[in-house]
């Protein structure tokens, strides 16, 4: 986990998501695992901004987007891949592909595929650490999960019993002109903002700039310490707009990898993708502010991004190297040692 | 002396939250009791925050349960009716049976839902239901139907201690049923039937309520000279074939009768199933007692004409001796 407020650690680790999920897209036109995935890219400031804030005794909850969540909360690049293409490797061996990754040693108990689905459990788990006494929840989800009648009954009950949880609504479907302004009209929910809704349930909400990574970082250090110290819910709204490459239904990478060399004078030959990287991109935006501030050179950050490009590449020779799951591990971990207790 | 149903669970509950710490007792008005009393007067012993009423929200509470047993609770929910499990069905389905296996092993859901099934005068056609046989359907769950107090007493303790969730379906009928609980009653593990009534003519498969019923029914028989083995199934899922298989073996001929919609019930799942682990030993059809495909209506009389009871387990039983 990566130290609080370290420009070089944030950097890293923003930079490991993109390329990591940069690989993960190549994988998937290689033709070399199935099925729908989602990634992270254009929210990463996010997921690494909270879990800066976590300790061994806190909780994530995640959702379909949640690689950049396990690997902000320290889980290993080459055990997801491998998960990812299904290999014995992975965390789940295989059972849980991208959808549902886990790792319990690091207190991600569970992403949930269904919208919502994971805010009842994350307030359980809240139930869990105030009785325990140790530990909060941070628990990650689309804006969509407010369509979700679960979400609401989740939040009366944080709301009600007090719980240590901070919800955590990534709305990435902001134009980049709203995501500063108070007031814009979600498409799908009836409310003038998404807060206006937990606020109704006696929830303190606010909304960041999902592209700022300083901001979140402020952000989450406050609201995490408030839900720790008070032992109450948060709901925060975090305002990103789509990356490009997150439009069509199979994620695609739009003039290829993304370049350090974007964040200094150069630009892609896309408009779109120009426009998002100048007004939306976390990692372009504070790799920019940092090195004009002389907190980071701009030698280290491509120091920084070889190594991240290598750790991933790594994960990726992992993950094709690890053989696939025996046919018969489908029958296991079904129930409880079967046998045993039953 | 002996004691209700209600009052048997009660001590049950009572004894596995002051053994395990991590025990609780969660769902709408448990503090009060529940829906049925089950639960009265355990808040004045173990407090508000181990037995804790929540808001009518069945999807969050069953969610809430999950996630708290993922993180080292072991909670027991009460849904206040099988029927409302409907509301429940997402988490139960999707993400509590589902855990442990799409964790490959790394997680586990130690939780308990009680909840209350079948008809008992009345109640009509959304409180009245028998459901389960859409739970056996899901591997991951375990699903539990004791037939009397003792019995919900053993199997209530090993689904507590069992690190999976199980679905724990007390019939309303049972809850003024009395019994006397044996000072060294214990545990009684699941997965295991219980041959009830041992027979040798005709054997009828039967849990919860309806076990009672095939015990009044293999009484009436027993004055006609027909000599009948009564099994009680405890443990829907899994389901202990190879009790089935022993008995069938014995009598050659099977009646299964169950409270719940005869189509897509219990016994056509136990039926197939014996069908082909016991086709050579079987004489006669494989023989259904369930209710008609209808919703439990209101008046009594109309409720039953089709509940299912001892006069139709004895008319398929003649039916297979005459
Ligand atoms: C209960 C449920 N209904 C529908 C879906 C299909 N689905 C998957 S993602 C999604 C949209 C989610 O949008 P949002 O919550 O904003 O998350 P994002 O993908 O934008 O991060 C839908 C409808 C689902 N997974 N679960
Ligand atoms: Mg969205």
């Amino acid at each position: 986990m990566q130290r609080k407020n370290d420009p070089g650690e944030r950097v890293a680790a923003m930079l490991r998501i993109r390329r990591f999920e940069e690989q993960c897209i190549l994988l998937s036109k290689d033709g070399q695992f199935p099925g729908h995935y989602h990634v992270y890219i254009g929210q990463e400031a996010t997921a690494v901004a909270a879990c800066a804030e976590l300790g061994t005794d806190d909780f994530v909850f995640s959702n379909w987007r949640n690689h950049g969540h396990l690997l902000a909360r320290g889980a290993a690049p080459d055990r997801m891949m491998a998960e990812i293409l299904g290999k014995a490797g992975g965390y789940a061996r295989g059972k849980s592909g991208t959808l549902h990754m886990a790792v319990r040693e690091l207190g991600v108990p569970a992403t949930s595929a269904l919208v919502g689905g994971s805010l009842p459990l994350a307030t359980g788990a809240a139930l869990a650490c105030k009785r325990q006494g140790r530990g909060v929840v941070v628990a990650f989800f689309g804006d969509a999960a407010l369509e979700e009648g679960a979400c609401y009954e989740a939040m009366i009950l944080a709301s009600l019993w007090k719980l240590p949880i901070l919800f955590v609504c990534e709305n990435n479907s902001i134009p980049p002109a709203q995501r500063q302004r108070g007031q814009y009209t979600s498409s799908t929910l009836p409310a003038a903002q998404l807060v206006d809704v937990p606020q109704a349930l006696q929830i303190r909400t606010e909304a960041v700039d999902g592209a700022d990574a300083d901001a979140l970082a402020e952000c989450f250090d406050r609201l995490v310490a408030e839900v720790r110290s008070e032992g109450t819910p948060r709901f925060v709204e975090v305002r990103c707009t789509r990356w490009p490459g997150n439009f069509p239904l199979w994620p695609e990478l739009p003039c290829g990898q993304w370049q350090l060399d974007w964040a200094f004078g150069q630009s892609p030959d896309r408009a779109d993708l120009a426009t998002w990287l100048e007004q939306s991109d976390p990692l372009l935006l504070y790799l920019r502010k940092i090195v004009a501030a002389g907190g980071l050179t701009r030698e280290q950050v491509q120091a920084l991004d070889e190594r991240a490009r290598a750790e991933m590449a790594g994960a990726v020779r992992f993950a094709l190297d690890s053989p696939f799951p025996a046919p018969e591990e489908a029958y296991q971990h079904v129930r409880a040692e079967q046998g045993a207790t039953l | 002396m002996e004691t209700t149903f209600i009052e048997i669970m009660r001590q049950a509950l009572d004894e596995e939250m002051t053994r395990d710490a991590s025990v609780y007792l969660i769902g709408e008005d448990v503090a009060a009791g529940g829906a049925f009393g089950v639960s009265r007067g355990l808040v004045d012993k173990h407090g508000p925050l181990r037995v804790r009423n929540t808001p009518i929200s069945e999807a969050a509470i069953t969610g809430l349960a999950t996630g708290a047993a993922l993180c080292g609770l072991r909670p027991v929910l009460e849904i206040m009716f099988i029927d409302f499990a409907t509301l429940a069905m997402d988490c139960l389905v999707n993400q509590s049976a589902k855990y442990r296996y799409m964790s490959g092993g790394q997680l586990s859901v130690p939780m308990v839902v009680r909840t209350q099934a079948g008809a008992a005068g009345g109640a009509a056609a959304q409180h009245s239901q028998s459901l389960e046989s859409w739970f056996i359907h899901v591997p991951g769950l375990v699903v539990v139907a004791p037939s009397s107090p003792v019995e919900a007493y053993g199997l209530f303790k090993s689904s507590l201690r069992l690190d999976d969730p199980v679905l724990f379906i007390e019939h309303k009928r049972l809850y003024a049923m009395k019994e006397h609980l044996p000072a060294d009653a214990a545990a009684i593990p699941l997965g295991r039937a219980r041959v009830a009534r041992e027979g040798s003519d005709v054997t009828v498969i039967a849990y919860s309520a309806m076990v009672r019923t095939a015990l009044e029914a293999a009484q009436q028989l027993a004055q006609e000279g027909v000599s009948v083995e009564v099994i009680d199934l405890r443990t829907l899922a899994p389901l202990d074939i190879e009790t089935l298989v022993r008995s069938v073996t014995k009598t050659r001929r099977v009646v299964i009768a169950h409270e719940a919609v005869e189509c897509g019930g219990v016994g056509a799942e136990v039926a197939a199933r014996l069908g082909a682990a016991a086709f050579d030993e079987l004489d006669a059809p494989i023989m259904r007692v369930g209710c008609p495909f209808a919703p439990i209506p209101f008046a009594p009389e109309l409720e039953q004409a089709l509940l299912p009871g001892r006069e139709q387990i004895v008319r398929a039983v003649r039916e297979l001796t005459s």
